[in-house]
């Protein structure tokens, strides 16, 4: 490791550099001790951070996209010093940690007939399994907290595990809401794992293998020295990123899938009897969730850490990882500021009648890319044509089943 | 008008949107299906609009019973007014629709001039079109708004709503001196004259006005979940709409061609030129377009009002300022309001208050329809259903 380490770029290896001169600081019996808590605390406190950084730039975002400021009072001290015109942009910057202050000095309320201990256990565990799919996300060339063989198994068995406690925290509520957004979480969840894990098999199949770090690496490779192998520049792999990123809104409750806290019909769902830090709990854990799942479709289909041109890999890889991560975040905020709300059975019809058959498709898909690897020459030129159509045609069929019956009307005026 | 509706009563009855087995209103104890859930949406929630109450009664997520509980903003607004003189309940009407404090204006300034017999001159007939028709602009663009706040945006078409809604609205500040509560009308005229600067700002922005809309549908109307979550959804046919005494866009939405600004032709509407929108299916989809469209509409009458607004008076030299002692009698008078026909009815003893003073409000009787509406939809539905009535609990409740 070391001595690949040795020839690589110093931006590239100054992490792993720090990490091991502070566990040089240890005991040596403390070593391996410290060298995993470095790496622990470096993804807890890394991605709360980001996380911190994420809702003021949603915030900001939104407000831009609605005609508004956003958020730009709680500024940044230091920069008062600043003409007026720049400071007014560097405000709204430590408006997370006033929200944090907030948050942890408000009253905890507890329903008096709310289930005592689910109800605590609910935000801690959502939290606790958000941060856990994070160990398998290589973030850099070197920066793979645990490298697992099964990594994709692993993140979805946490990922799965933080959508039941919302289903603990709507239960244990004992409120009429809290309960049916708990539902609405539980059909949800079931609709749109399926989508989710079918639109990555097919990534499995190509490559043969589950781990994250040999997924990437597998995309590391330029045609002509300029275009990049990422998966989402295959007919197959572009139809998955889709309908990965249609499974991710929904299992990270986000506009316009964010039927479980449905603000217009159940007040704000399974959290309705939740405040203080524990209702900001849950709201960290839905960054969380859609961070983790933003970086997984980072690394399958948009190539991880890979730098999008050769020319490019003098900037590091975890750059190239966390600016892909935030176009995707941002791709989210702009959903939401955009699109309204479906409702639960247009919901599950359009996993059960449009997502599934078309991952599946597509997974069949897969299977003749990586049958068809040796053609070359023209034959190329039908590989890609046949792979196209094997994407489009159930698309244009099976979109037109979904919106049939729904037009714009034209309207008749009184004589 | 035709009661019958011939063209707009019958839904082709296979269509996938037609409620599964007619309204049938089950109660929470139900012995054959079990025990229910009754969820109590309001008075505090964030979607009744005020505070309106909906009880619902939900199978699964499907609304099986449904009832509208208001009064929780009841002000005794009848009795106060006729316990004070018939200016002085001016400002109460504001308060009544605060939206449209304007139209409600006109149409209790409209009830009392009955009873007056006292005339209005040209130019204020034309400033009431104006600023009443300014008003339906500000009333409708708040309405379509918050429908897609029910229908679940993040409050980004709301916001582009009120952008536009917030440059009327400091219109109507300069005028009138107050943003939502204008106690402009008065009896014989209007009481503030606006100047040339004013009516051209007016004029300005009202051009302007239609790029607004066509930027708002460009984006929304034809959005596939806009169309997938409104069409088909709180369907009311006409003869429903006419037994229940529904007015306004509610009621054209279902195909009732009925607007009291071609029906009684008040004020100056006889002059102007313009079209009524009417729905064929009367659903909340129907019930946003014919709002769009009647913004257009008034866009038209705001153009030929401004163009043909003659110089004069604004009040009529011999109307009587205060201390109003009508005859002994009775006037009801009504206007076509944003929401529907707002109507006052004043019995006068010939004493300086009225005897009797009654409101026919338009949000009220067009929420009495809500069950019906929210039947065998789901509990999403009922909210966007709401919204698309377009209430007002100051008036429902008054």
């Amino acid at each position: 490791m070391s001595a690949v380490l040795a020839s690589e770029p110093f931006l590239e290896r100054a992490p792993l550099e720090l990490r091991d001169a502070v566990v040089q600081l240890l005991p040596a019996p403390a070593q391996w001790l410290g060298h995993h808590l470095i790496t622990i605390l470096a993804v807890v406190l890394g991605f709360s951070l980001f996380f911190a950084f994420t809702t003021v730039a949603e915030r900001k975002l939104l407000g831009r996209l609605q005609n508004r400021l956003g958020p730009n009072r709680a500024g940044v001290p230091k920069f008062s010093i600043l003409p007026f015109h720049l400071r007014h942009k560097l405000f709204g910057l430590s408006q997370p940690f006033a929200d944090a202050i907030k948050a942890l000095t408000k009253e905890d309320i507890v329903p008096a007939a709310a289930d005592k201990l689910l109800h605590f256990l609910a935000p801690v565990v959502v939290v606790a399994f958000s941060l856990m799919t994070f160990a398998v996300l290589p973030v850099g060339r070197h920066l793979v907290p645990v490298e697992l063989d099964a990594a994709l198994l692993y993140f979805f068995a946490a990922g799965c595990a933080s959508e039941l406690a919302l289903f603990m925290a709507g239960w244990s509520s004992r409120n009429k809401y809290s309960l049916l957004a708990a539902m609405r979480a539980l059909a949800q969840l079931i609709s749109y794992e399926l989508p989710l894990i079918l639109s990555v098999v097919p990534i499995v199949l190509v490559t043969g293998t589950l781990s994250t770090v040999a997924i990437v690496q597998s995309q590391g490779v330029w045609s002509f020295g300029l275009l990049p192998h990422w998966f989402v520049f295959t007919p197959w792999g572009f139809a998955g990123f889709i309908i990965f990123l249609i499974a991710t809104l929904a299992e990270t409750n986000r506009s316009p899938f964010d039927l479980p806290e449905a603000e217009s019909e159940l007040v704000a769902g399974h959290l309705t009897e939740y405040s203080g830090f524990k209702y900001a709990l849950f709201f960290m854990a839905e960054y969380f969730g859609m961070t983790a799942l933003s970086g997984l479709g980072v690394t399958l289909f948009l190539g991880g850490w890979q730098a999008p041109a050769p020319f490019l890999e003098f900037i590091p890889s975890y750059l190239w990882f966390m600016g892909k991560l935030v176009g995707m975040l941002v791709f989210f905020i702009w959903i939401r500021g955009t699109l309204l709300r479906l409702r639960i059975d247009q919901l599950t019809r359009l996993s059960w009648q449009f997502l599934v058959p078309l991952a599946l498709l597509n997974v069949g898909n897969a299977a003749f890319w990586s049958l068809t690897a040796h053609w070359s020459g023209p034959l190329n030129l039908v590989r890609w044509a046949i792979a196209l159509a094997l994407v489009v045609t159930p698309f244009l069929l099976l979109g037109r089943t979904l919106s049939a019956g729904f037009a714009p009307r034209t309207y008749r005026y009184a004589s | 008008m035709n009661p019958s509706g011939n063209s707009c009563g019958s839904f082709p009855a296979a269509s996938p949107f037609a409620p599964v087995a007619g309204p049938i209103v089950r109660s929470v104890t139900d012995p054959f299906h079990g025990d229910l859930l009754e969820v109590s949406m309001g008075p505090q929630h964030p979607s009744t609009h005020g505070v309106f109450r909906m009880v619902a009664t939900l199978d699964g997520e499907q609304i099986v019973k449904l009832k509208p509980v208001f009064g929780y903003l009841h002000r005794n607004h009848e009795k106060i007014a006729e316990n004070t003189s018939y200016l002085a309940s001016m400002p109460y009407t504001d308060r009544l629709d605060y939206l449209c404090s304007l139209s409600t204006n006109w149409a209790y300034a409209f009830a009392a001039e009955k009873l007056l017999g006292q005339p209005v001159p040209d130019r204020a007939q034309y400033l009431r079109i104006i600023l009443a028709e300014m008003t339906r602009l500000v009333n409708h663009s708040c309405l379509v708004g918050f429908l897609f706040n029910d229908l679940g945006t993040s409050f980004t078409p709301l916001l582009y709503a009120f952008r536009e809604r917030e440059k009327i609205i400091d219109l109507f500040e300069s005028l009138t001196g107050s943003r939502m509560m204008c106690n402009y009308q008065r009896f014989g005229g209007c009481r503030v004259d606006p100047t040339p600067e004013w009516l051209e700002a007016a004029r300005k922005l009202v051009e302007n006005f239609p790029r607004f809309l066509d930027e708002y549908e460009r984006m929304l109307t034809g959005n596939e979940i806009m169309l997938a979550r409104t069409q088909g959804i709180g369907r009311v046919n006409a003869a429903q709409a006419i037994n229940a005494g529904l007015t306004g866009p509610v009621l054209r939405a279902s195909g009732v061609d009925y607007d009291l600004r071609k029906v009684d032709a008040y004020g100056f509407y006889g002059r102007m030129d313009f079209r009524v929108p009417l729905g064929d299916h009367g659903d909340t989809y129907d019930r946003y377009m014919i709002r769009i469209l009647e913004m257009r509409e008034s866009v038209k009458i705001l153009a030929q009002a401004f163009r043909d607004l003659p110089a004069g008076p604004i009040m009529d030299p011999k109307a009587k300022q205060r201390g109003h002692r009508p005859k002994a009698g009775e006037a009801y008078g009504r206007i076509e309001g944003p929401k529907g026909e707002i109507g006052f009815h004043l019995i006068s003893d010939g004493s300086p208050n009225p005897y009797r003073y009654r409101v026919r409000p338009p949000s009220l009787i067009n929420l009495t329809l809500l069950e019906d509406m929210c039947l065998g939809h789901t509990l999403a539905d009922s909210v966007v259903i709401l919204g698309s009535i377009d209430i007002v609990l100051g008036e429902v409740d008054r």
